[in-house]
C-alpha cells in the first residue's frame, strides 16, 4: 500500500518497531512479528480487539516489557539499550495509571513532573497550565479517591504530558467512560495532536475512535499488523459506498441472478450480494447510483421495501482484512477481560 | 548521586502522606502490640521467677521483645502495598519514568523504617506508661528502635520481592501466616532462652527476629554487653543489604512477565 507523502514525512519516523514477536509464560504468543511504523508529529492509532497485542506493544515501547526477538527505536532511541533516553521522550497513558488516591491532583502532578527532574516555578506554572486545561483547576486541591471516571482519565492524560513529551502513548484512552465523557475526551485529544508537534500513538478497540482521532491507522489481529492506511485509504479500498436494498418478496435464485447481472451492469456499481430478500450493492457513488438502481429494479418488476446509502467504515475494512466481524472478535476476547477501573477500592 | 537521593524522597513522601492521611490505620496496628504488651505482661508476670531473664520485671523483658514482633508483623504486609501499586498501575507509570529503580525500592525501604521507628518508639512509651523500667536510657532505646528498623527491612524487602513475584494476595497472606507465629515462638520474645528446650535454643540462634531482640535486652540492660549488640546488629544490617538487593533485581523478573 501506498503511504501518503506528507511534509512531516521527511523527519525520522517518532517510532519504528521491526518484527517484534513476545511470548509469555505459559506459553501465549501476544506479538508474532509487530511492524509498527509512526510519523514524527502524527496521530497513529493501533487499532484491534481486545487481546490482539495493542497493548503488549505499548508495554514494550514504553520500555515496560522486552520483547522476545525484534527491535524498536522510540524518538531515535533504542529501547532495549538505551531506555532511559526513550523514557525522558515519553509520556504514557496506560490502562490504569494509578494516580495516588489520597494525593490531591495538584499532589500527583507534582510528583510526576519531579520523577523527571522539572521543579521549581517552572513545575508550578506546568502544573496549573495543565490543570486549566484539562478542567481540573476546582477539583485540583481534592483527593482522587472523590474523582469521576472521566476526571481521573483526563488527570492520567495530564500526567502523561507534565515533562512535555515528545511522544504521547495513550493506551485505551477512553475504555470504561460514559459517552459524554468520551466525546470530551475525544476533543481534549483531538486538541492535542495540533498542538507542540506531539506524536500521539494511541490503542483503540473502538472503530469510532481510530476513525475520528488517528490520521493512520494500523489494524491488529493475533498479535501482528494485517493492513496500515490512513482510514480513508483503508476505507477506499473497499471501493466506495454500500447500498442496501430490501425487497417487498423474496425473489427465487434464478430471479436473482438475472437481477444481479442487471444491477452489476449499471455505470459505477460493483459488487451485487445478497440473500433473497436483501440485495448490498457496492456504488463509488451510493447516493447517485440508488435512482439507477431502483429503475433498473422497477423495469424487472422488483417491488422495493427501503433503500438505505452507508458509507464504508472501518468496521467493513476489520471484516474483509480478518476475516471476522469485529463485533465477534471484540466480543469473544472481552469477556475475559478484568472491568478497567476495578482495583481502586481499599 | 543527589538525584537518586532527591528521587527517592520523593517516593518515601508519597507513600508518608498515605501513612499520615489515613491516622485510624495507625492506630490499628498499634491495638495487637498493647494486648501482647499488657495481656501476657500480667498473665505471665511470675514467670521471671523460674531464672535466666535477667531483670525482675516481666514486663522490662517483654518490651523488647513486643516491639521486635511487631516490626515483623507490619513489615510483612509490605508486599501487599507493591502489589496494589502494581494493579493499580501505579508501579508501572513509575517505570516509564526516568526514576531510578533502586529508588522505587529505597523509597519503600526508607517509609518502612520510619513506620517501624515511630511504632516502636510508640511501644517503648506505652511500657514506660505499663511501669516498665529501661536501664540503658536513651542510647539503649535507639539500639532497640534500629534493630527493629533492620529487622523489619529485611522482612519488608523479601514481602516486596514476593509481591512482586507471585502477584497474588493470597500468597502473601499464606507466607504471613506460616512465618509471623513461629518465627516469633522460636525467639526469646516471651520467654528466656535459659527455659526453652535445648532444641528450641538452637533454632532461637539463627532467628534474625532474636538477633534483634537480644541486642536491643542487652542496650536496655544496665551493663549492656556492647560485643553482643554489634555482632547482632551488624547480622542484621548484612541481611538487610542482602533482602534490599534482592528486591532490586526482582523488578527484572517483573519486567519479563508484563
Amino acid at each position: 500500500m501506498s503511504s501518503i507523502s506528507s511534509p512531516r514525512g521527511t523527519r525520522a519516523p517518532a517510532v519504528e518497531a521491526r518484527a517484534l514477536i513476545k511470548t509469555y509464560p505459559g506459553g501465549v504468543t501476544a506479538l508474532n512479528g509487530m511492524d509498527v511504523t509512526v510519523a514524527s508529529g502524527t496521530v497513529f492509532g493501533l487499532l484491534g480487539p481486545n487481546g490482539a497485542g495493542k497493548s503488549t506493544t505499548v508495554k514494550i515501547l514504553t520500555t515496560l516489557a522486552r520483547p522476545d526477538s525484534g527491535s524498536a527505536t522510540v524518538a531515535g532511541h533504542d529501547v532495549l539499550r538505551h531506555p532511559d533516553r526513550v523514557r525522558r521522550a515519553i509520556g504514557v497513558v496506560a490502562q490504569n495509571s494509578g494516580a495516588d488516591l489520597v494525593a490531591t491532583g495538584r499532589e500527583n502532578l507534582r510528583l510526576q513532573g519531579r520523577l523527571y527532574g522539572v521543579g521549581g516555578a517552572v513545575l508550578e506554572r506546568r502544573v496549573d497550565e495543565l490543570l486549566e486545561r484539562f478542567s481540573l483547576t476546582d477539583a485540583a486541591g481534592r483527593p482522587v479517591a472523590g474523582y469521576s471516571g472521566g476526571m481521573r482519565r483526563r488527570l492520567d492524560v495530564a500526567l502523561g504530558l507534565v515533562h512535555r513529551p515528545e511522544i504521547l502513548f495513550l493506551d485505551e484512552p477512553t475504555t470504561g467512560l460514559d459517552p459524554e465523557a468520551r466525546a470530551a475526551m475525544w476533543d481534549e485529544i483531538g486538541r492535542l495532536a495540533g498542538a507542540e508537534g506531539l506524536t500521539i500513538l494511541l490503542t483503540t478497540h473502538y472503530l469510532e475512535e481510530a476513525d475520528r482521532l488517528a490520521e493512520r491507522v494500523a489494524i491488529v489481529d493475533r498479535g501482528r499488523v494485517v493492513v496500515t492506511g490512513t482510514p480513508a485509504e483503508l476505507k477506499g479500498e473497499l471501493r466506495g459506498d454500500a447500498v442496501h436494498l430490501e425487497l417487498r418478496t423474496p425473489l427465487g435464485d434464478t430471479g436473482r441472478s438475472l437481477l444481479d447481472a442487471a444491477l452489476g451492469a449499471l455505470p459505477g456499481v460493483h459488487e451485487v450480494v445478497g440473500d433473497g430478500r436483501r440485495i448490498s450493492v457496492r456504488a463509488d457513488d451510493g447516493a447517485a447510483a440508488v435512482p439507477a438502481l431502483l429503475a433498473a429494479l422497477e423495469r424487472a418488476g422488483v417491488a422495493v421495501a427501503a433503500a438505505t446509502v452507508a458509507r464504508p467504515s472501518l468496521d467493513d475494512v476489520y471484516l474483509r482484512y480478518t476475516g471476522r466481524s469485529y463485533a465477534d472478535a471484540d466480543g469473544a476476547s472481552s469477556a475475559s477481560s478484568a472491568p478497567v477501573l476495578a482495583g481502586g477500592a481499599r | 548521586m543527589s538525584t537518586a537521593l532527591a528521587q527517592t524522597w520523593y517516593m518515601t513522601q508519597r507513600q508518608l502522606m498515605v501513612f499520615a492521611r489515613q491516622p485510624a490505620y495507625a492506630v490499628i496496628t498499634l491495638i495487637q502490640p498493647v494486648i501482647w504488651l499488657f495481656l501476657f505482661g500480667s498473665l505471665f508476670k511470675e514467670v521471671v521467677e523460674l531464672g535466666g531473664f535477667g531483670t525482675t520485671s516481666y514486663l522490662d523483658y517483654l518490651v523488647p521483645g513486643v516491639v521486635v514482633m511487631s516490626a515483623l508483623g507490619s513489615n510483612l504486609w509490605a508486599g501487599m502495598g507493591t502489589l496494589e501499586e502494581i494493579q493499580r498501575g501505579t508501579l508501572d507509570r513509575f517505570l516509564t519514568t526516568p526514576v531510578s529503580r533502586a529508588a522505587l525500592m529505597n523509597g519503600n525501604v526508607v517509609h518502612n523504617g520510619i513506620v517501624t521507628a515511630l511504632q516502636s518508639a510508640v511501644i517503648v512509651l506505652l511500657g514506660l506508661l505499663g511501669g516498665a523500667h529501661y536501664a540503658g536510657g536513651v542510647l539503649g532505646v535507639t539500639v532497640l528502635l534500629v534493630a527493629s528498623v533492620l529487622l523489619g527491612t529485611v522482612f519488608g524487602a523479601l514481602s516486596n520481592a514476593l509481591g512482586m513475584l507471585v502477584r497474588q494476595r493470597e500468597s502473601i497472606i499464606g507466607i504471613n501466616t506460616f512465618l509471623l507465629l513461629p518465627l516469633t515462638f522460636l525467639s526469646s520474645a516471651f520467654m528466656a532462652p535459659a527455659q526453652m528446650p535445648g532444641w528450641m535454643r538452637q533454632v532461637a540462634r539463627v532467628n534474625p527476629l532474636d538477633w534483634a531482640m537480644a541486642a536491643g535486652r542487652s542496650a536496655l540492660s544496665a551493663d549492656p554487653d556492647w560485643g553482643v549488640v554489634l555482632v547482632r546488629c551488624g547480622g542484621l544490617l548484612v541481611l538487610a543489604a542482602a533482602a534490599v538487593w534482592l528486591s532490586i533485581r526482582t523488578f527484572r523478573s517483573y519486567q519479563r512477565s508484563v
